[in-house]
């Protein structure tokens, strides 16, 4: 029971995280939030349900899903932030929001209103046993996939020199600036990393619930949110750790909520975000210091 | 600029004229479908006004304002069903609102009070948040109060629609409201809160420093907001006569944000000619997909273009016009350069 406990957590926790790392990598940097993150996840959906009929093998549409995915994240940017980054803050999130929307109804004008089938592959419904755990096949692959990808982020963000330059712009970004970074590619970097992120965690989501319609992006958006503001908004360990949290917290409902309060469950989280924004508004995990907005 | 009075008469007289001039023009069309977009388009007015008083002032984005409509909708509608119907509409209500009615239009303000109150309770402690803090946590209020409309069936009929709501809601009294919410919203404005928490919102230290207390004075600001808000939902209730908790949600609110933008959230003007632009070409929009519908010329559906054209239009504006169409003069001011020189 506990070890079943754990293995529903840090496969749903996996998954999250990936989420929240994603939102949390624009934010660290301009300190704006992207409203059109979810709608990443609609267009992993659709491109894996529209390349439904080639005869290409499963695994290769999910690449050219989550190559999609990189290039609207990188729309995004030259679309919703690029114009308006200099103006206010509400005015980005406007935007944003706007191109969420507008890729949404896209999706209801060109596809469908109605929910739509997305394939997997059958493996990943099959059960596993172990240590008298039973659980599908795509948990266990949901951990090891976000094991690596966290292990090769970290490492990038670490090691490699335009990791380097987004750290330093996430601490300062003017002051980054001035010494030569360049922002315009710093940014685009980010928003790309953010579209690769989403677009692995967007799969591992699909091959959850295996179906797409135009909603789909409210609920991720709304974990990354969670984990994010519970785990800390400006630090990438934190957006991790937040979405291991809400994990915790998300299946310990589960587990002991009786049916009629579960239906609540959101308003509880919520509330919940609400009382961490007051305690502590920065988040469980502190970032850079500073963080002034460009 | 000393005389501030005489500045809201200006205004508050040229939106009365602008309200019968519609009103005439209503009487003028004299159509079923003419009448349901203009009582509409007052409501709205009142839901953009109220959303003004609190984003204008303040200058902090607010996505709850469609949540405080839900609950003013639901309020009204709870305690003006008519005891027989109660039983049918939502049987599992509680009995000593079971056996109550009230007359329509006192349930509508007990919906105003109550979304009020809502918001009272839950903001106070949100208001010392700014920029993406404040608006993360304005839509955690959202989606607090959205899961518990859908939740709580025993009042609002859960998920499902909930109907019964006696329609009461006349052109004339969605007029009379709408023009009150300007009232307020000019006189709430200049008065001593709207300016010290237009200070606040233009400089937030310098404003304390001269003893500004930016927290209670937002709070103040969502109160009034959230009250608008809760009788634009009220009106709107006994409008439609039935409704789900999918009425109020992010579709909604962009329409609302939309609206606000596309005027300018600075002024009241802003949010007025923002409504009535955003309804206008909404209308238009929906009657091109109809024809285009019923031409038979595309076998297609047109559903979702109103929405794609909207978003565009919300990024054109905020890219070129970021302040809206009326970014920082009142239509009073304006007309007072025009035609009273030294004004």
């Amino acid at each position: 029971m506990m070890l079943q406990f754990i293995v529903d957590v840090l496969s749903l926790g996996s998954m999250y995280a990936l989420f929240a790392l994603g939102l949390v990598l624009v934010y660290g940097i301009l300190k704006l939030v992207n409203f059109a993150y979810g709608e990443l996840i609609l267009v992993i959906g659709y491109s894996i349900f529209l390349l439904k009929g080639s005869p290409f093998p499963w695994f290769f549409m999910s690449f050219i899903a989550i190559i999609m995915c990189i290039f609207t994240s990188i729309a995004t940017d030259y679309v919703a932030f690029r114009p308006v980054r200099e103006k206010s803050v509400t005015a980005v999130l406007i935007t944003s929001f706007a191109f969420a929307t507008l890729l949404q109804n896209a999706a209801l004008l060109l596809i469908s209103a109605k929910p739509k089938n997305v394939p997997m592959p059958s493996f990943l419904s099959d059960s596993v046993q172990f240590l008298g755990v039973i659980t599908p096949v795509r948990n266990l692959i949901s951990i090891f996939v976000a094991v690596v990808c966290l292990f090769i982020f970290f490492q990038f963000m670490k090691r490699s020199l335009l990791g380097l330059a987004m750290r330093a712009s996430a601490t300062n970004f003017n002051m980054a600036r001035m010494l030569g970074i360049p922002a315009n590619l710093v940014i685009t970097t980010a928003f790309a990393l953010s579209g690769l992120l989403a677009g692995i965690a967007g799969t591992l989501w699909m091959s959850k619930i295996s179906m797409v319609f135009p909603g789909i992006g409210l609920e991720p958006l709304l974990i990354a949110f969670i984990a994010t503001v519970i785990g800390g908004m400006r630090s990438i360990q934190g957006a991790v750790l937040g979405g291991f949290i809400l994990a915790f917290i998300d299946m310990s409902f589960n587990y002991l909520l009786p049916q009629d309060i579960l239906k609540f469950r959101d308003a509880f989280t919520f509330s919940f975000v609400i009382l961490i924004l007051l305690i502590r508004p920065e988040g469980l995990i502190r970032g850079p210091a500073t963080g002034a907005r460009t | 600029m000393k005389d501030f009075t005489n500045e809201n008469f200006i205004n508050i007289l040229f939106f009365f004229g602008l309200f019968l001039l519609i009103y005439a023009l209503n009487i003028f069309m004299g159509t079923a479908i003419f009448e349901r977009i203009v009582t509409n388009l007052f409501i709205y007015i009142i839901l953009v006004v109220g959303l003004q008083v609190f984003m204008g002032n303040s200058g902090i984005l607010s996505f709850a304002h469609i949540g405080y409509m839900s609950i003013g909708a639901y309020c009204s509608g709870i305690f003006s069903i008519p005891v027989k119907m109660k039983s049918m509409a939502l049987p599992d209500l509680y009995y000593f609102i079971q056996i109550t009615t009230f007359d329509p239009i006192i349930c509508i303000f007990i919906g105003g009070i109550f979304a009020a109150i809502v918001a009272a309770v839950l903001t106070l402690p949100l208001m010392r948040l700014n920029d993406a803090a404040a608006v993360i946590t304005s839509f955690a209020v959202l989606m607090v109060i959205h899961s518990i409309v859908v939740g709580w069936s025993a009042v609002t009929n859960g998920p499902r629609t909930f109907f019964g709501v006696p329609k009461a809601t006349t052109l004339e009294l969605a007029m009379i409201f709408s023009f009150a919410a300007v009232i307020i919203a000019f006189l709430y404005k200049n008065s001593r809160f709207g300016l010290l928490l237009r200070a606040t919102r233009d400089n937030e230290v310098a404003a304390e420093s001269i003893g500004a207390n930016t927290v209670y004075l937002r709070w103040f600001a969502v109160i009034v907001s959230a009250f608008l808000a809760g009788i634009a939902g009220g009106l709107w209730g006994h409008f439609i006569t039935s409704f789900s908790p999918k009425s109020f949600y992010l579709r909604e609110t962009f329409l609302v944000i939309s609206m606000i933008i596309i005027g300018g959230s600075f002024t009241v003007t802003g949010a007025i000619a923002g409504a009535l632009f955003v309804t206008i070409g909404y209308e238009f929009l929906r009657w091109i997909e109809k024809v285009i519908k019923f031409s038979d010329a595309i076998k297609f559906e047109f559903i979702g273009l109103t929405e794609i054209f909207l978003s565009i239009t919300m990024i054109v504006f905020l890219v070129t016009k970021p302040k809206g169409l009326f970014p920082f003069l009142e239509i009073g001011e304006i007309i007072k350069k025009k035609f009273f020189k030294k004004g």
